[in-house]
């Protein structure tokens, strides 16, 4: 399994207390990151004044799209832009199933669009099939040389 | 160019030369021959008077049988240059002597022949009794003149017909070509007043009259229907431009409703959105802690509790449907339509086939679609008409031992009515008018599943097909559902 992190960006507390145990139930051990909104994941990924950027990206990230601040689009946007991360994979794990949003994600270059099932017993399956998928089948991209 | 697409004006010409030149040549043929008749008439009285003379100078030659008198009284004719020969014959027959005096055998006949005058050839020949008295004949004179007068009288009043003729058409066409304009300027003038209107569409010209006969009245007539056509036109003008203003006034006002329904669509997407985003996340952390709960405390939560637990899970799943039905129902109202020819029959059997699929063979439904079913639509929303009329067929024939659904369509005054019929619950017609209401429903939840969405849904997406839905239903003998399109 790819020993990576996680980097969940995710404003609701709820979504964030039941998406870490429904990884954890199906053990999937790698580290989760959180970050509560667009600003809080992008400082995270490109670093600021406080904080360099981190020399390992994320294996994956999971990314709502209404967040405050900074949404969901925005940050995949800055994300596709950056050289150094415009090959990290990001998975879209949203509420919405709007059309829209759906055909944004993709032409934005999101490698996944998943949206929440409410049944937790459904939640669960998606987490792990996804955690499944991009930690364990999927292989990722070469790791780009440090900042 | 053949006769018939002459001009007016040289028709006119060529009809009254033709009429004048023949009336001419008739004329002159007539003329010409009462001069031929009477010159003849006059020739014969001349040759006549001269040979009754002659015969009684001649009577004492024949009496006597004196060839050198009769001789001499013949030479006379010499001095009539017209007179070509002449003979005095005896009782006998016998030539006595001739004119000239050495004629030619062929000038002379070689025996009298009976009295009387006739042309023969290009002489008048004549043979008069030469008589003592009364009744004494001695002999016959034999008289022959040339016709050449007559040849010149008859040249001559031909050339005079032919000079009257030319000088007479001549001015027959000069009379014709001053006249005809009587007649064909009206025409004329008509004409071209016929085609500045139609060609410039300018009702306003008049034709110019010329008289109180009938062109005349040709030409007023002509006129008032020009002015009628320009009143009309005028009165057409104004109502157009009545009708512009209309149509600028309505598409002042459709555009403005237009602007505010964007700007209800926008909000009512703004706000779907947040319905789907937001009304959703609670729902999930309520479904997710309960079953947090149900997995990590069950032991101390009893049975209640887990039931209990189950319920909330259960509410808040079903809540969630709702949601994305409701969500469904907005999309229908705000999607954009594209309408195409649509095979309705083989969207039904698709549906039929997905309906098989996904409720995995549980219960046997005979559906029954008849072919080549088409419409005008938009394939994606009239996909979740039938999908919803059809999956309605298919729940509600659930408690039938024999579940039948059909999909046909007939016609009714010209329109195309398009039915699904089932044989299962029906309904109480008392409730039809509930049928198509968001979240009405005739059944409960226990009995049959639904949010009451789907029928809603499927009488706004006929709505915006500009069409009409309505349903008839019995109690536990099914029901069937009518739309048009």
């Amino acid at each position: 399994m790819n020993p990576g992190k996680i980097l969940l960006v995710e404003d609701n507390p709820d979504d964030v207390t039941l998406t870490l145990r429904a990884l954890k139930s199906h053990n999937i051990t790698n580290e989760v990151m959180v970050a509560q909104d667009g600003v809080e994941a992008i400082d995270y990924l490109f670093g600021n004044k406080d904080r360099p950027a981190p020399s390992e990206l994320p294996a994956v990230v999971l990314l709502d799209l209404k967040l405050p601040r900074v949404n969901g689009m925005e940050v995949l946007q800055r994300i596709r832009s950056e050289e150094r991360t415009k090959l990290l994979p990001v998975v879209i794990l949203t509420s919405s199933d709007e059309e829209r949003d759906v055909v944004d994600g993709y032409s934005l270059g999101a490698n996944s669009y998943v949206r929440k099932p409410v049944d937790f017993v459904e939640f669960t399956k998606a987490a792990q099939q996804l955690g499944l998928y991009w930690l364990l089948m999927n292989r990722a991209p070469p790791a780009p040389r440090g900042p | 160019m053949s006769i018939r697409d002459w001009p007016i004006k040289r028709k006119l010409t060529a009809i009254l030369l033709l009429i004048s030149g023949l009336v001419l040549l008739l004329t002159s043929a007539a003329f010409v021959t009462y001069q031929i008749v009477t010159f003849r008439q006059t020739m014969r009285n001349n040759l006549a008077t001269r040979a009754r003379i002659l015969a009684a100078n001649s009577t004492a030659a024949l009496a006597f049988a004196n060839e050198a008198d009769a001789r001499e009284i013949l030479a006379a004719l010499k001095y009539d240059p017209h007179m070509l020969s002449a003979a005095l014959y005896d009782q006998d027959g016998r030539v006595l002597a001739t004119y000239p005096a050495a004629a030619p055998a062929g000038l002379i006949p070689a025996a009298p022949e009976p009295d009387g005058y006739r042309f023969e050839g290009a002489r008048l020949v004549a043979f008069t009794a030469v008589a003592q008295g009364e009744n004494q004949r001695l002999g016959t004179l034999f008289i022959a003149s040339d016709t050449k007068a007559v040849a010149d009288a008859l040249r001559l009043s031909g050339l005079i017909a032919i000079v009257v003729l030319g000088i007479a058409l001549l001015a027959a066409y000069a009379l014709a070509a001053a006249l005809q304009g009587r007649i064909s300027a009206p025409i004329l003038a008509l004409a071209e007043t016929a085609t500045a209107a139609s060609t410039r569409q300018d009702y306003s010209v008049r034709a110019p009259k010329f008289g109180e006969d009938e062109l005349g009245m040709l030409t007023d007539a002509f006129n008032q229907m020009l002015g009628r056509i320009e009143e009309q036109k005028k009165e057409l003008q104004q109502h157009a431009k009545i009708l512009e203003q209309r149509v600028a006034e309505r598409t002042g006002e459709l555009e403005k409703r237009a602007a505010e329904l964007q700007a209800a669509n926008g909000e009512l997407d703004a706000f779907a959105y947040s319905v789907s985003h937001d009304l959703r996340a609670p729902l999930r952390s309520i479904d997710g802690f309960s079953q947090v709960l149900l997995e990590d405390y069950a032991a101390q939560l009893g049975d209640a509790g887990r039931d209990s637990l189950q319920r909330v899970r259960a509410a808040s799943q079903r809540m969630a449907t709702l949601i994305d039905d409701l969500l469904k129902l907005a999309r229908v109202t705000r999607a954009e339509m594209r309408t195409e020819q649509i095979d309705l029959s083989g969207m039904a059997r698709e549906v039929v086939a997905e309906i098989e699929r996904t409720t995995t063979g549980e219960r046997q439904v005979e559906f029954v679609i008849a072919p080549g079913l088409e419409a005008q639509g938009d394939s994606r929303l009239l996909r979740v008409v039938l999908d919803n009329l059809l999956r309605n067929g298919w729940k509600y024939t659930g408690k039938r031992a024999q579940p039948r659904v059909e999909f046909t369509a007939q016609d009714e005054n010209g329109d195309r009515v398009f039915v699904i019929k089932d044989n299962g619950a029906g309904f109480d017609m008392r409730y039809a008018d509930k049928l198509f209401g968001v979240f009405q429903r005739l059944h409960s939840a226990a009995e049959f599943e639904g949010t009451g969405v789907g029928l809603a849904t499927v009488r706004r997406i006929i709505n915006r097909h500009g069409g009409r839905i309505w349903a008839e239903g019995v109690v536990d003998q099914g029901a069937t559902f009518y739309f048009t399109l």
